[in-house]
């Protein structure tokens, strides 16, 4: 042993480095933890609402005013056909999303990354433009076109104002510069021995998108659609500007219309309601966690 | 065949094309001829067939609207004349939005909304996050990001919900209950009473800083280890590695996220009208997005006023526009556009 040559390490200063780091280490969970607790209180008192008969702050009281009143009467809403037809409009959005951007991102992507055509950069960089650019600002706009083609006979009733189509339609719309440019570099990081060689054995060009390409971007396009659904289930403000009454609303216009409508709002049901609507989204925060966090900074949604 | 002026140089192919008119060798068969400019004319065909719904959309929900939209500002479109065929009123909507009597009002409170949020939330707090996120084990960081992602994840509706619930009056608010005679919690209503603006920036906070947060942290990651390492061994500190090394290094993620999150805030609204819907009072929380929203859509007298809104709102995609020709030019996304590598076949 030669430690004797080493330099005997410093006398420590104020704490010792395993006690600082442990400090250091208890001080960035406490931060975290608190950081989030408007989140976690928020989502606390979502569920002992929904299952109390009224609650003050985060404690659920009774009718008498005493500490209880657990009851499942909030959730009585599920025998109402008016909650179905809502959560039906959901899932019609987030459904008609999922398909329509991902066939006109998979297609208008493959086109970009594949193809060199007449047009290309000036499509590409537009797109590029409209994915920074928030659309919020157009909808006033889109209100005129939304009742220019409801004037179109037949069809009209399905896609126009005040119509679930309508709002699909807009929605997808909205999406759409953001799923081409994913899908587009999902494309681009492909080889392309395997469709060349299938080009120049003949096939044609549709068939080598729909064949050989699209079981390539297939974890792509997962990730495409999950992003897609959750816009879509969670759709408030064009469902909202775009549709009157209840018939057409989706979840959250209904939920919406719940809490401003009824005088005095039922605070309980409410939140049963909004924890009903919130089915779907925890399953995929519970399995697919790895894939939110990557989508999620793709860059969308930025407020 | 430049139909659209917008190829450029790399446009003739190296490659050569694959149906040439030469014949075949074994079989003496010649294929038949096709000239250089049909070649290129069916390519088109096809890719414009690939593209043609994209388009479609993106004519009709964005060209259109976007061109409408500045038609509609020179006219005096309103619920009252809808029927009446629009009439030319020149700049009478713009004269009247800069002489508003809430102008000032409505611009201080943008500026105010955009910067603080950006500042407070959208960048520092989503650095401070993937600061300490990446300084702890995988798992609890990865852990903590992902409850971060709740609220993005959480329909505005339900989220809104639950903080209206916090800033309640009492008996009913959580925060009166949690913090009773503290930091100014008199027990009235938080969000319409004291403090509107920060259930504002709150709210929109707590969205934002996630995105900032994700970017960050892989931004972290992926600086060299031994960087950090020599660093360490050097006896640097916490504090000089974060400033010297650290945020050096992340520098374009940092200046992404400011003019992304800048241009996302300036015209979304979708939470505010949720909230405030820009009050208490008068335009007390108003940002631009939501009185342009507001006049178009929702107007106090029961009157639609849809050029009034469409005036503020080409006024703001005016200025988004820009914003975001400017982003994608600065972080050189054109170079993302370059050429395919495969040849027209």
């Amino acid at each position: 042993m030669t430690t004797t040559e080493i330099a005997p390490p410093l006398p420590p200063v104020g704490l010792l480095p395993k006690a600082r780091e442990k400090m250091g280490r208890r001080f960035a969970y406490g931060f975290l933890i608190l950081s989030i607790l408007p989140i976690l209180v928020g989502y606390a008192w979502l569920i002992i609402a929904t299952v109390s008969f009224r609650t003050e702050g985060l404690l659920p009281r009774n009718a008498e005013g005493g500490i209880g009143g657990f009851t499942l009467r909030n959730w009585d809403f599920v025998t109402d056909a008016a909650i179905w037809n809502a959560m039906f409009n959901s899932l019609l959005i987030a459904l008609a999303m999922v398909i329509g951007v991902g066939i006109a991102s998979t297609a208008g992507g493959y086109a970009l990354s594949r193809m060199k055509f007449a047009g290309r950069k000036g499509f590409l960089s537009m797109t590029l433009v409209l994915h920074a650019f928030k659309a919020e600002m157009l909808l006033i706009a889109i209100f005129f076109v939304l009742r220019w083609l409801g004037d179109i006979p037949i069809i009209g009733n399905f896609i126009g104002f005040n119509s679930v189509g309508g709002v699909a339609l807009v929605m997808i719309a909205l999406e759409l510069p953001l799923g081409i440019w994913l899908m587009k570099g999902f494309f681009d990081n492909l080889a392309w021995d395997m469709e060349r060689a299938a080009l120049i054995d003949g096939a044609s060009r549709f068939r080598v998108w729909w064949q050989i390409m699209l079981p390539q971007v297939r974890p792509g396009l997962a990730a495409l659609s999950l992003f897609t659904f959750i816009a879509g289930w969670n759709a408030y403000l064009v469902p909202f500007t775009f549709t009157i009454g209840t018939k057409v609303a989706n979840m959250p216009v209904f939920l919406n219309q719940l809490i401003s409508d009824t005088a005095p709002t039922n605070w309980n049901q409410v939140a049963a309601v909004g924890l009903f609507q919130m089915i779907p989204l925890l399953i995929f925060f519970i399995f697919t966690q790895e894939l939110l966090l990557n989508i999620y900074a793709g860059g969308s949604k930025g407020s | 065949m430049r139909t659209f002026g917008l190829l450029e140089k790399g446009d003739i192919s190296l490659t050569k094309p694959l149906d040439s008119d030469v014949p075949d060798v074994a079989t003496g068969f010649r294929r038949p001829q096709r000239s250089a400019l049909g070649r290129r004319f069916r390519a088109t065909v096809t890719a414009y067939g690939f593209l043609g719904p994209a388009m479609a959309l993106v004519l009709v929900f964005f060209i259109v609207p976007g061109i409408l939209l500045l038609i509609l500002s020179f006219t005096e479109l309103s619920s009252a004349n809808f029927n009446d065929p629009w009439s030319y009123i020149g700049f009478d909507n713009f004269s009247r939005l800069f002489t508003d009597r809430f102008f000032p009002k409505i611009l201080r409170n943008t500026f105010f909304y955009v910067f603080t949020t950006l500042i407070l939330f959208n960048l520092g707090l989503a650095l401070l996050l993937a600061l300490v996120t990446t300084n702890m084990p995988r798992r609890a960081g990865f852990f903590f990001r992902l409850v971060w992602l709740l609220p993005r994840l959480t329909p505005s509706v339900v989220y809104i919900l639950m903080w209206r619930r916090i800033g309640q009056a009492d008996p009913f608010g959580i925060y009166n209950q949690l913090f009773p005679e503290f930091l100014g919690a008199s027990g009235g209503n938080l969000f319409l009473g004291g403090s509107p603006w920060t259930f504002v920036i709150l709210t929109n906070g707590f969205i934002g800083a996630s995105f900032g947060m994700i970017i960050f942290t892989s931004a972290l990651e992926s600086i060299p280890k031994d960087l950090l390492t020599a660093a360490k061994v050097d006896g640097a500190s916490l504090w000089r590695i974060i400033r010297d090394i650290k945020i050096p290094l992340i520098k374009w993620p940092l200046l992404f996220i400011s003019t992304y999150q800048t241009l996302s805030l300036l015209t979304s609204f979708e939470y505010i009208l949720l909230l405030t819907d820009g009050g208490p009072g008068l335009f007390t929380t108003e940002v631009w997005a939501l009185t342009a929203y507001k006049r178009a859509f929702a107007s106090y007298a029961g009157n639609s006023q849809w050029a009034f809104g469409a005036t503020w709102a080409i006024v703001l995609v005016t200025v988004a526009l820009i914003l975001a020709v400017g982003y994608v030019k600065m972080f050189k996304f054109n170079e993302l556009i370059e050429e395919p590598r495969i040849e027209n076949l």
